[in-house]
């Protein structure tokens, strides 16, 4: 899998093939990017996991913050990674541990080592992306604001 | 179209207007409106917050011109981009997140003589000051940038003269100091030069110009590259420290790469009010479809027509990079392979009153005050554009007395020949009769 650049039809699936987030790293701060994308993604429907140790027990956006990934009583689709790019190393393997089906590291987050290990048990994995943005990209929302998507088609994209 | 890279005449033509997601309209719709519904108040309160993308009133976003906005940043292989009203306008815009009162920036002093009224006298108003300095010479800009100069801004190719700088070696100069190069793209466009790929971080263009390509929408956009990181900068507070009014929210941490554009429209447009409207946006989308045809024509005809000038007897000189005997001629080839351009300069050896007797003697070509028409356009600088500037400013900006700007067409390159014969003409038969 090259990690410098993926296809957009990979990124598409990936996000088509999530319902449940957990979320390492989640801040109840709402100025935090972590609030913002998810607030975004409740918004198109995902289920997110505040996963943080120092608030849990805590509400952020009406989901209860647990401590750690093996707290979580529902199954998880996707680990999304709001830490750097060490601590993503053990977050990864405790993805692997819960049977999540997708490692998701931040922009800015990268660890090859743990991608490795990750997709040697048949999870699947992006790095330095950011969920939020990625769907506002494909979707076409992102253009709103006169980012750059990519993309060019000659078919009628849904509304996101 | 997910692996292959599209070409710049299929961005033209597509980049920002996928088949509208309602209705299935293939050309882009004109969304005509001043403002947007709100779901609920929840929706509302995520819009203003900036959590959610979406419309809310034209000022800021509007789908028509951020289709525009798409394909400008396309285009220049740039990450987002922002209209505005005018190419001033873009100017003041794209300084807007970097500048405070007391800041500097250092320019070219071989600029549109618009521009250096504007940066020279209007910028003062806001406190922000320029030094302009001599381009030939990239060191110039070193030594004239102080610990409040916040950027430098340059032309590609500067209007009028077929000055070309050299984009790379300016912007390792502006990287050492820690701060952003701006190119103004408008007389090059992206067609023949993208400044994203010599190292520069932010462009301007006035789509008056090249990019509607018919005389018919004044408009502007600033592009932003992406690549200059502005967190954790401590010069650039606006993008790296929290914003008041969002509550703390720091742009530069929130939105990344997309942070310079997001502040240029939840703030810059915000405040200023310098918002392009959704008809002149569909225009200027309309013009680019046609691009790289016309910026083909403008540069076949302008080469033809420079050198018919160059061995007229009434013609001193002709300043044009895609001459050999331009000074600029070597770098043009590095920054613009594909052509010059289709506007230069040209010296009448009957100085002011000779080009005042030029311009008034073409049928075909349109005397008056703007570029990258598909009619061919006749100026002399001294007398109009360039009249503010002060003896110095005028020589500095290649726009002496004797000076005439001429931005070629694509009309039939034998009749804009042949007006100007007629023309030129006049001034054989004045000299004689003297």
């Amino acid at each position: 899998m090259n990690h410098d650049n993926y296809d957009d039809k990979y990124i598409i699936k990936v996000l088509r093939d999530t319902k449940t987030v957990a979320m390492v790293g989640a801040s109840a701060n709402w100025n935090r990017p972590s609030f913002f994308a998810m607030k975004y993604m409740q918004q198109k429907g995902f289920r997110v996991i505040p996963v943080n140790p120092g608030i849990s027990g805590q509400e952020i956006l009406a989901e209860k913050v647990v401590a750690n990934i093996d707290e979580i009583d529902v199954s998880i689709d996707m680990v999304d990674i709001f830490r750097n790019s060490e601590a993503a190393g053990a977050i990864t393997d405790e993805a692997i541990k819960v049977g999540a089906k997708i490692v998701w590291m931040q922009l800015g987050v990268r660890n090859d080592e743990a991608a490795k290990r990750a997709e040697d048990a048949g999870l699947r994995v992006v790095m330095n992306r950011c969920p939020k943005i990625e769907y506002a990209r494909l979707y076409g929302e992102l253009s709103w604001h006169g980012i750059n998507s990519y993309v060019i088609t000659s078919k009628r994209r849904k509304l996101a | 179209m997910s692996n292959r890279k599209p070409g710049l005449e299929t961005l033209s033509v597509h980049a920002g207007t996928a088949p509208d997601p309602t209705t299935g309209a293939r050309q882009m719709p004109i969304y005509q409106t001043s403002s947007f519904v709100f779901d609920d108040a929840d929706h509302a309160a995520s819009l203003f917050n900036l959590q959610l993308p979406g419309f809310i009133y034209s000022r800021l976003t509007n789908p028509t011109v951020s289709a525009l906005e798409e394909r400008i940043a396309a285009l220049e292989d740039g990450r987002g981009a922002t209209a505005t009203a005018s190419g001033h306008a873009a100017q003041i815009l794209a300084l807007f997140p970097l500048m405070h009162p007391g800041d500097e920036i250092v320019a070219a002093n071989k600029l549109y003589g618009g521009s250096i009224n504007q940066m020279g006298i209007s910028y003062k108003k806001f406190g922000w000051n320029v030094s302009f300095v001599d381009p030939d010479d990239p060191k110039n800009f070193r030594h004239a940038i102080t610990e409040k100069t916040k950027a430098i801004f340059i032309e590609s190719l500067a209007n009028p003269g077929g000055v070309v700088v050299d984009i790379e070696a300016v912007s390792e100069i502006a990287h050492e100091a820690g701060i952003p190069l701006i190119v103004d793209n408008t007389m090059a466009t992206p067609y023949l030069c993208k400044p994203f790929n010599h190292g520069a971080d932010i462009v301007v263009h006035s789509t008056t110009k090249f990019l509607s390509g018919n005389g018919s929408t004044i408009g502007g956009c600033v592009v932003d590259s992406g690549k200059f990181d502005f967190m954790g900068r401590d010069k650039f507070p606006s993008l790296s420290e929290p914003a008041p009014e969002y509550h703390g929210l720091t742009f530069a941490e929130t939105f990344g790469d997309l942070a310079y554009t997001m502040h240029s429209h939840a703030v810059g447009l915000r405040d200023l009010g310098a918002c392009q409207s959704p008809i002149n946006a569909w225009i200027t989308l309309l013009g680019i479809e046609t691009l790289a045809l016309r910026m083909e024509r403008h540069c076949e005809n302008a080469l033809v027509v420079a050198r018919y000038l160059e061995s007229h007897p009434a013609v001193e000189w002709v300043s044009y990079a895609g001459l050999e005997t331009s000074k600029y001629f070597k770098l043009r080839k590095r920054y613009m392979p594909k052509g010059a351009g289709g506007v230069f300069t040209f010296g009448l050896k009957g100085g002011y009153d000779a080009g005042v007797t030029l311009v008034d003697s073409c049928e075909i070509l349109s005397h008056l005050a703007n570029i990258g028409d598909t009619r061919s356009l006749i100026l002399h600088p001294a007398s109009t554009t360039h009249r503010q500037l002060t003896e110095e400013q005028l020589m500095a900006a290649g726009a002496g007395p004797e000076v005439i700007r001429i931005s070629v067409g694509i009309e039939t390159v034998e009749d804009i020949m042949a007006d100007l014969e007629q023309a030129l003409q006049r001034l054989v038969h004045a000299k004689a009769a003297e």
